[in-house]
């Protein structure tokens, strides 16, 4: 009896540790089987390079180098606010705050990832975007910049705590003897803590931008959904993201808008992947080298 | 009468060798120490004995030990460990209360009735002499305990399941010399209903308690022999030389 | 000249002008949706229905539906989650598939919420026939949620030290004994922050439940798991920008809510962490 419920739970516990892998797999495989069947009306350089999208048009343009255009905008403009500000983020919070402040920063940075992204996309609404209008003295706010600064605040939440954690798995030793040599903090911090914690910031970096060309909701409220190809970040542009989600409601399942927006998904699926492996290489390069 | 027939035993961890060739036989109620320097194998060797080496993930063995004559790895593990028990080098309470403590084993083994279960308790505790200690607060964490207290415990806990078998890893080291003699006492009773095998650091203690000694030496079991003639008129030199502190 | 002084005077000025750069803000945002929302909450706004195509009344369906696909995705997930938790804490080798796994693990929590949303649409709507319902948005939630669940509650077990285990087993206890009676026990306050933190993600998420369940605007309270429903969320995105000339007042005090929620979900799993390190046994 009790080998037996042993055995039934050992094999349940295994199945269960198989979910993820099976998860993973499944939606991989149901992107496919949705987002492949596109390839039989659209060849896959249209539908990557292709600079237009209009999927309602008779017949319908479905090429998202606009949106793959506007995702990127808005990354960049992101992850140049945010990397910087992140990365000093995490140096004052494990390298100079004092006890007390620095468990009250990491809770307040805890609370900030646990904001749903459609509230601060409703916050985005009515204080970034007025704002870029006023002082760009534009038509609208609704820019990439918006998004940019909007998505920079998302991603801060990944960044400062992935990079915190990497600063605070160097050895005390090299700070010690860096200090011990008579450098002052700031050049420890400057000449031996960023270096010897480089890959866990590199993963932290990586896991913040996959972090903003995944978001969704703030995107959509605030960049003005125009899905046209981006000279400047003060117009309007359309993410990967916001496309999915602003379309598929009215998407006829089975059409090829419906297939392209499953394509858009195996694109969106296939950049995280890349980014969430690449991240975790690093992360774990860092915990092999200490 | 022999309990333990060890034959030609070799264990590896993942590539380095633990024990190298050991054949021994352990008689029943006798006191086996078993000394020798850091990493001679001792530990390991007493870990194979209920057979709680197989935790660790690079485990490999060969050669075979016996138990009342038939081999323990045809055994079921969790009997196995019933009958033979472990008291470790650290007092390791279990982060329960000290009647819990104590009953945790027999519980796992099926035990429903309280009644029976409050006997077992008391009984243990009694054997460990440690009853009159804490009849009065048995509802109590077993952290509350002394050092010396929470050793006595876990030495209870191992009584509760009955064994044949006591294995006891270094369990003073941690503890002053008054909580060491207390040990050491209890031991010499228990000898009367229990086979003891006290792997220890302390040369002086293996002497005091042991029927017989083993030493061991970079996994090799260099002599076997009565405690009182090793000590006075050991066979090999080495042996001498770390009885006589001469490294160790 | 250089003066090593002054510069680290001048580089931890900036350190901590970044760090004001982040803190200032968010509380400044959750300032605002205080201030703004508070006046719009009342009894009325929680209990009672949208009314004049949501301008008006309440929030009360899309609370209802929020707790619901909320229940829904952590009785999915929690039990998947901390199976799979002890899988990789108590019977995982350093393997080929533990890496696999883990590597899963990660993906799946980097993966776009708007992917979720697709991939709800394509299995549980389209190919189960579920169609969009409270069904289809809880699992697809639950899927979202369980690499949270799995690695807050592996690090829960496997903060339990190894010498319990090992003392457990050598009374003759089995493996799953020793996980039932000494290691689940034990790690219980970490395993409820994870599956707080969870249930805070699943009802702040919008995009998952876009085209897996959220309903536009359904006056009475679904009745059965195969109903749309509304939810905080979306409800909030509708009244954002796709309805005009909604009164400020409802959009914030739907804000509020809703950050309240999920900050209150948050709130706790730091406390449950904090009180438990702080009296940890060993």
């Amino acid at each position: 009896m009790r080998k037996l419920k042993e055995f039934i739970i050992e094999k349940l516990v295994l199945i269960s540790g198989l979910a993820s892998i099976f998860f993973v797999i499944l939606i991989f495989l149901f992107l496919l089987k949705e987002g492949l069947s596109l390839f039989k009306f659209v060849n896959p350089l249209q539908f990557l390079a292709g600079k237009s999208w209009y999927p309602i048009s008779e017949p319908p343009q479905l090429g998202i180098l606009p949106l793959i255009l506007g995702s990127l905008v808005v990354t960049i403009g992101a992850a140049a606010i945010s990397i910087p500000i992140g990365v000093a983020c995490a140096l004052y919070i494990s390298e100079i705050a004092p006890g007390k402040i620095k468990e009250t920063l990491k809770g307040g940075i805890e609370l900030l990832a646990a904001i749903p992204s459609v509230v601060l996309g409703f916050i985005g609404m009515i204080t970034i975007v007025p704002w870029i209008k006023h002082i760009f003295n534009l038509p609208t706010g609704l820019t990439a910049l918006a998004g940019s600064v909007m998505l920079a605040f998302m991603a801060m939440p990944t960044i400062v705590s992935i990079a915190e954690d990497a600063l605070y798995s160097v050895p005390r030793s090299y700070k010690e003897g860096a200090l011990a040599m008579g450098a002052t903090h700031w050049q420890t911090i400057w000449r031996v803590m960023l270096p010897a914690a480089s890959s866990g910031i590199l993963a932290a970096v990586m896991l913040g931008i996959g972090r903003v060309i995944g978001e969704t909701m703030a995107v959509m409220m605030i960049t003005g959904n125009a899905a046209v190809i981006p000279t400047t970040i003060l117009q309007p542009v359309r993410t990967l993201t916001a496309t999915v989600a602003a379309e598929m409601g009215e998407a006829v399942v089975g059409s090829e808008h419906y297939f392209a927006l499953f394509a858009i998904g195996i694109v969106l699926f296939v950049i995280s992947f890349a980014i969430n492996v690449t991240a975790d290489l690093f992360l774990h390069r860092e915990t092999k080298k200490i | 009468m022999v309990k333990f027939n060890i034959n030609d035993l070799n264990i590896w961890f993942g590539s380095a060798q633990a024990l190298k060739g050991v054949s021994m036989k352990i008689m029943r109620n006798e006191i086996l120490s078993v000394i020798g320097p850091a990493n001679s194998g001792k530990t390991t060797f007493l870990r194979m004995l209920n057979r709680m080496n197989e935790l660790h993930p690079n485990f490999k063995m060969s050669g075979e030990v016996e138990l009342d004559g038939r081999r323990t790895s045809e055994l079921d593990v969790e009997s196995l460990r019933k009958r033979v028990g472990t008291v470790f080098a650290l007092p390791l309470p279990l982060p329960l209360s000290i009647f819990d403590n104590v009953a945790y084993g027999v519980r796992m083994h099926g035990l429903k009735s309280k009644a029976a279960t409050s006997d077992i308790v008391e009984r243990s505790l009694q054997e460990a002499y440690l009853w009159d200690e804490v009849k009065d607060r048995l509802g109590t964490s077993a952290f509350k305990l002394s050092g010396g207290q929470q050793q006595r415990l876990c030495i209870a806990r191992t009584l509760a399941v009955e064994p044949e078998v006591i294995l006891f890893d270094e369990p003073c080291s941690g503890l002053d010399p008054i909580s060491t003699a207390k040990v050491e006492d209890a031991m010499l009773k228990l000898k009367v209903n229990y086979t003891i095998v006290l792997v220890t650091n302390n040369v002086k203690q293996a002497a005091r308690v042991g029927d017989r000694t083993a030493f061991f030496l970079s996994g090799e079991l260099i002599e076997l022999d009565i405690t009182d003639k090793m000590f006075t008129a050991p066979s090999d030199h080495r042996t001498e030389g770390y009885i006589s502190g001469k490294f160790g | 000249m250089r003066n090593p002084k002054r510069n680290q005077k001048i580089a931890f000025f900036f350190l901590f002008l970044a760090t004001l750069l982040i803190v200032v803000p968010v509380g400044m945002v959750v300032v605002i949706i205080v201030v703004k929302g508070l006046p719009a909450i009342n009894w009325q706004f929680l209990s009672d229905i949208p009314r004049q195509g949501m301008r008006a009344g309440g929030i009360f369906p899309a609370i209802v539906g929020t707790v619901y696909l909320v229940l829904g995705a952590i009785i999915f997930a929690l039990p998947i989650g901390l199976l799979a938790a002890i899988y990789l804490s108590e019977y995982a080798k350093e393997n080929l598939l533990n890496r696999m796994i883990k590597l899963s693990i990660v993906n799946l929590a980097g993966v776009p919420s708007v992917v979720y949303g697709l991939f709800g649409l394509a299995l549980f709507v389209v190919f189960f026939k579920f169609g969009a319902s409270i069904l289809s948005g809880s699992l697809t939630l639950g899927i979202m949620i369980l690499p949270i669940i799995i690695t807050t509650s592996r690090e829960a077990l496997e903060s339990v030290p190894q010498s319990f285990r090992e003392v457990s087993l050598s009374l003759g206890a089995s493996k799953w004994q020793t996980i039932r009676h000494i290691v689940l026990p034990n790690a219980i306050p970490g395993i409820i922050t994870g599956t707080i933190l969870g249930i805070g993600r699943a009802a702040g998420e919008t995009a998952p439940i876009l085209f897996t369940v959220a309903a536009f605007y359904l006056p009475q309270l679904p009745k059965s798991i195969f109903d749309q429903a509304m939810a905080l969320p979306y409800h909030l995105y509708v009244i954002s920008t796709q309805v005009p000339n909604v009164d400020e007042k409802i959009r914030y005090g739907t804000a509020l809510v809703l950050l309240t929620l999920v900050l209150f979900m948050n709130l706790t799993a730091i406390i449950i962490r904090y009180k438990f390190r702080k009296k940890k046994k060993w």
